[in-house]
C-alpha cells in the first residue's frame, strides 16, 4: 500500500473514531442527564450496606479458602500420587465447573438428601449465607491452590538446594525458605483471584441473599429503575476493586522490596 | 439419573445453546479485544483514554451485573429511543443477544489485554529489521507483527474463552434456554436437584476438557515453525 494511502486510511479512521467518540458521549450525557438520581439517593445507604455484606462474604471465604488452599497446595506437588490425584481431582472440578452450578448444587442439591436433612449440619445447609459460604470457599480454595502450586514451583531451585545444603530438614526447608518465598511470589496473582472473588460474590443474590447485587435487585423489584440501581451497584464495586487492588499493591511492594533495586 | 435421562434432549438444546452464546461472545470479544489494544498502543491520546475507560470499568464490575445492566438497562434504553422516535411500545433485546454483547464485552476487555502483551512482545528487532528493508509502518504490522501474534496470545485467550465458558451460566439468570437454565427447570419440575447440578456439572467439565484439547492443538500448529523445546 502506498504510505499517502495509509496515511488517508489512518486519518480517516481517526475522523470516524471522534465523530463516533462525540456521538456516544452525547448519547451518554443524554441518557445520564435523563436518570432518576432521587431514587439513586434515596437507596444508596441499603446498597452500601448490602456492600457490607459483599465484603463480609468475601472476607470469610477467602481466609478460609486460603487455609485449605495450603495443604491442597502442597498435596498438589507431593510426590504420593494418591494425594496428588486427590488434589488434582478437587481443583479440576471446582476450577471445570461454574460457580453458580456450585451454589445450586449445595443450597438446592444437597438441601434434598435425607442424610443431610435428618444429619446435625441440616442448620447450616438450610441457610442460604452458608451454603454461598461454603462453595465460594471451596471455590476460592480451588483457584488459590494452584497459584500455590504454581508459585511453590517457582521458588529457585538454588535456594531450596542451599537450605538442604546448610541442613534443614524438608519441612524446615519448606517453613523457613520455600512457603515464604512462594507466598511473595504468588501474591499478584493471589490478588488478582480475591478481585475475581469480590466480583463472583454477586452470585449470591441468585440464591436470594442481599449482597450488594441482592440489594439492587430489590430495588429493582420494587421501582423499576434498573439502569440507576445497576449503575449505582456497579460504581460501588468499582471502587472497592480499585481501593482492594490499591492496597494489596501496597502490600506486594512491601513484602518484596528486599527484591528492588538499590539505589 | 431416571429422573434425568427424560430431559436428555433439552440438555442437548442446552449445551447447544451453551456453544452458540459462547462462540457468538467469542467473535465479538476477539473483535473488540483487537480494537482495544490497537487502541491502547496508538499514538491518539482519545483513542488510549477510551480504552482505558473501557477496560477498567468492564473489569471492575461483576459479571452477573454487567449481565443484568446489559440485559435489563438496554430495554429502558431502547424503549426510550423508541419513544423518542415517536414508536410507542416496549422494546427489548433478546436474552441471547443480550448475553453476546454481556459476555463478549467481557471477554474484549481482558483480551484487550492479551493482545496488548501479545503486540509488545514481538521481538524489537524484528520489527527494526522490517523497516531497515523499507517497509512502512502498516506493511510492517499486516507482515511482522499480526503474524505473530495469534500465536503469542493463543494461551492467554485460551483461558479466556475457558472462564468465558464458565460464565455462560449467568446468562440463564435472564431466561436463557441454556444448559444451567435447563437444569433449574430439571431440578424444580421433578424435586430431584442433586441429579440435575450434577449432570450440568459435567457437561460444563466436559466443554472444559474440549476447550482445553483444542487450545492444547491449537498452539501445538501455531508453534509449527518453532524449535521444539528440549527441555
Amino acid at each position: 500500500m502506498k504510505p499517502q494511502i495509509a496515511q488517508f486510511l489512518i486519518n480517516l479512521a481517526r475522523a470516524a473514531l471522534y465523530a463516533l467518540t462525540a456521538l456516544i458521549v452525547l448519547g451518554i450525557c443524554y441518557g445520564l442527564w435523563t436518570l432518576d438520581y432521587a431514587v439513586i439517593f434515596q437507596y444508596f445507604g441499603r446498597l452500601l450496606r448490602g456492600a457490607l455484606l459483599t465484603i463480609e462474604l468475601v472476607a470469610i471465604s477467602v481466609l478460609i479458602g486460603f487455609c485449605i488452599a495450603l495443604p491442597t497446595a502442597l498435596m498438589r506437588v507431593s510426590t504420593n500420587p494418591w494425594l496428588r490425584n486427590t488434589a488434582y481431582a478437587y481443583i479440576f472440578y471446582f476450577r471445570g465447573t461454574p460457580l453458580l452450578v456450585q451454589i445450586f448444587f449445595i443450597y438446592h442439591g444437597l438441601g434434598q438428601l435425607d442424610v443431610i436433612r435428618e444429619g446435625i449440619l441440616w442448620p447450616i445447609f438450610k441457610e442460604a449465607y452458608w451454603c454461598v459460604l461454603i462453595a465460594f470457599t471451596l471455590n476460592t480454595a480451588a483457584y488459590s491452590a494452584e497459584i500455590l502450586r504454581g508459585a511453590i514451583q517457582a521458588v529457585p531451585r538454588g535456594e531450596i538446594e542451599a537450605a538442604r545444603a546448610i541442613g534443614m530438614s524438608k519441612a524446615l526447608a519448606y517453613r523457613r525458605i520455600i512457603l515464604p518465598r512462594a507466598l511473595r511470589i504468588g501474591l499478584p496473582a493471589y490478588g488478582n483471584e480475591i478481585i475475581l472473588m469480590l466480583k463472583g460474590s454477586a452470585l449470591a443474590s441468585t440464591i436470594t441473599l442481599l449482597d450488594l447485587t441482592g440489594v439492587a435487585r430489590t430495588i429493582i423489584a420494587r421501582t423499576y429503575t434498573p439502569v440507576e440501581i445497576f449503575l449505582a451497584a456497579g460504581l460501588i464495586y468499582i471502587v472497592i476493586n480499585y481501593a482492594f487492588a490499591h492496597g494489596w499493591t501496597r502490600i506486594e511492594r512491601r513484602v518484596n522490596r528486599y527484591l528492588a533495586p538499590r539505589i | 439419573m431416571e429422573t434425568v435421562l427424560p430431559y436428555a434432549n433439552l440438555f442437548l438444546l442446552g449445551t447447544l445453546m451453551t456453544i452458540r452464546l459462547a462462540l457468538g461472545a467469542l467473535v465479538l470479544g476477539l473483535v473488540l479485544g483487537l480494537l482495544g489494544a490497537t487502541a491502547k498502543l496508538s499514538q491518539d491520546p482519545l483513542a488510549r483514554a477510551l480504552a482505558e475507560i473501557y477496560t477498567r470499568i468492564v473489569r471492575g464490575i461483576p459479571e452477573l451485573l454487567v449481565v443484568l445492566l446489559i440485559y435489563f438497562g438496554s430495554a429502558v434504553a431502547l424503549t426510550r429511543l423508541a419513544e423518542l422516535l415517536g414508536f410507542d411500545r416496549y422494546v427489548e433485546l433478546s436474552p441471547y443477544v443480550a448475553g453476546v454483547l454481556a459476555l463478549g464485552l467481557m471477554f474484549g476487555a481482558y483480551a484487550t489485554e492479551v493482545f496488548r502483551g501479545a503486540i509488545l512482545a514481538v521481538p524489537k528487532g524484528q520489527i527494526e529489521a522490517a523497516r531497515a528493508y523499507g517497509m512502512g509502518p502498516w506493511l510492517t504490522f499486516r507482515r511482522i507483527t499480526l503474524p505473530q501474534v495469534w500465536r503469542l496470545a493463543l494461551p492467554g485467550l485460551g483461558n479466556l474463552f475457558l472462564v468465558l465458558m464458565k460464565d455462560t451460566a449467568l446468562v440463564s439468570v435472564i431466561g436463557l434456554g441454556e444448559i444451567m437454565w435447563v437444569s433449574k427447570i430439571g431440578a424444580e419440575n421433578t424435586k430431584n436437584a442433586i441429579s440435575f447440578y450434577f449432570v450440568a456439572s459435567l457437561i460444563y467439565l466436559a466443554l472444559t476438557v474440549v476447550t482445553m484439547r483444542g487450545q492444547f492443538h491449537l498452539e501445538a500448529w501455531a508453534n509449527r515453525g518453532l524449535p521444539r523445546d528440549t527441555r
